[in-house]
């Protein structure tokens, strides 16, 4: 049977592990390369390293923290940051990566997609997707937006819709990260998680809010996400992927166990 | 142990390459030089992307030296694609034969309200003598990322349930292939390689 996966996401600055509370009040959480590994070991199906500076500085993501904690990780490992064009994610591939994940430079040129898609197959391209509901809309889930430069501006695209052109352009999943809950630990945004889920026939990596295991119950249940993202709940000792894979299982979720 | 793995340019070889070598192989890199396949010891066709990507191996005359390679029994290991090409071929690029060793053919997931393709980890129901999954206990998982299999067959190693039943692996003499990904299978994709790294072969080699 499927499992649900459990991916640790390590944001890095200058070449650190950070936490940030709704992308602000940035806290040092310790060597990339040193957690992911941790993190393996621990029990995360998977891990994913978000160069949370890259963009709005402009920096090539880091390639050789890349290197280094690609070196001993035998579970998949998604790197997202600073990837521009198809050379870049070439780049992040070579240094160890097997997926990568695009954000802004996809809104800005969506055959990026295409292309990343063509060169190393769909199953590399992740799309990743920062959304805010709408509160000033009818329906604000139906018609949350995209927002872009790590949640400061609107990209002028709903969410839903830009989730069905990453598929139809070859992504091979999608990361939504609902910058509400983003930091809070007060759940996953499960509305909109399901709204995505049921708009792709792609698998849909939940992110944003994991403060507990009943949120990621909530998640997988009626969030229909195929995958949960989680970072603060790691960090600092709150948990272990394979203590929290231990209570889902309890709670009826198909996990990876023993792990 | 000395691994030759062809390169065919689909997706990257980093991930195959960090493996092999973390258990002690030494890999070779084939992308058209016929020579280390013809010396091979063992060979590796690891592959992610698109079962057309699979032309450059006839484009470059692999092909061929596979076929000798296969018929004097060196140990031959395909991964995903890799595994795929190994039968007549796929709906997923039907001009291109593949290699023929099992004759039937691969097929896109049927349809269903399931997501495909299937990514994540799924169990394996390894049937009994296989010597690629030696050691690999009821309820290990294995990490997936595709959306076209083959067909449960007599040569199948084990079974995995998405959607219906498929070839997780597949065995027959030298020959042997894995829908998944063993090099991202943690401790028990390790295990994989390893049995394929140390299996003494049929002897005619």
């Amino acid at each position: 049977m499927i499992t649900k996966r459990i991916i640790a996401c390590l944001d890095v600055h200058n070449g650190r592990v950070v936490k940030g509370v709704q992308f602000v009040d940035i806290i040092d959480a310790g060597d990339p390369a040193t957690q992911a590994a941790r993190h393996a070991r621990e029990g995360a199906d998977e891990i994913v390293l978000l160069d949370i500076t890259a963009t709005h500085e402009g920096r090539a993501t880091l390639l050789d923290t890349v290197r280094r904690t690609a070196r001993e990780l035998f579970v998949p490992f998604c790197v997202g940051g600073g990837i521009r064009s198809a050379d870049d994610a070439a780049q992040v591939f070579e240094a160890g990566a097997d997926k990568v994940s695009v954000n802004s430079a996809a809104l800005a040129d969506p055959t990026l997609i295409d292309a990343i898609g063509r060169s190393f197959g769909a199953q590399a391209v992740v799309v990743a997707i920062d959304a805010r509901r709408d509160p000033q809309a009818a329906d604000p889930v139906r018609d949350a937006q995209v927002f872009v430069q790590g949640g400061r501006k609107p990209a002028g695209r709903r969410v839903v819709e830009w989730a069905r052109e990453a598929e139809a352009r070859g992504a091979g999943e999608i990361l939504l990260t609902s910058m509400d809950s983003d930091g809070m630990r007060s759940g996953f945004d499960c509305e909109l998680t399901a709204a995505v889920s049921a708009a792709v026939g792609i698998p849909v990596i939940a992110s944003g809010g994991a403060g507990t295991v009943d949120h990621f119950v909530d998640v997988f249940g009626r969030g229909k996400a195929d995958a949960a993202l989680a970072a603060s709940i790691f960090h600092f000792g709150v948990s272990s992927a394979r203590s929290l894979k231990e209570e889902l299982a309890k709670a009826g979720v198909s996990v990876r166990l023993p792990c | 142990m000395r691994v030759t793995v062809i390169d065919y340019k689909a997706g990257n070889l980093t991930s195959v390459l960090k493996a092999l070598r973390h258990l002690g192989a030494e890999t070779i890199v084939t992308d058209g030089d016929l020579e280390p396949i013809e010396s091979a010891e063992r060979i590796v066709l690891p592959g992610v992307g698109h079962f057309a990507a699979t032309q450059s191996l006839d484009a470059t005359g692999l092909t061929p030296a596979i076929r000798t390679a296969v018929a004097r029994g060196v140990p031959f290991l395909g991964i995903c694609v890799g595994m795929q090409w190994l039968y007549a071929g796929s709906s997923e690029a039907p001009e291109q034969p593949g290699l023929g060793h099992f004759s039937e053919s691969c097929a896109r997931f049927s349809e269903s309200t399931e997501k495909v393709p299937h990514v994540g980890w799924n169990s394996l129901d390894v049937r009994p003598g296989s010597r690629l999954l030696a050691g690999v206990q009821p309820g290990e998982h294995v990490y997936f990322t595709h959306s076209y299999k083959a067909p449960v067959t007599a040569d199948t190693a084990a079974v995995t349930q998405y959607i219906e039943p498929f070839a997780a692996a597949v065995e027959r003499d030298n020959v042997m292939g894995v829908q998944f990904h063993p090099e991202k299978s943690g401790a028990t994709g390790l295990k994989i390689l390893n049995n394929f790294l140390r299996w003494e072969g049929t002897g005619n080699a």
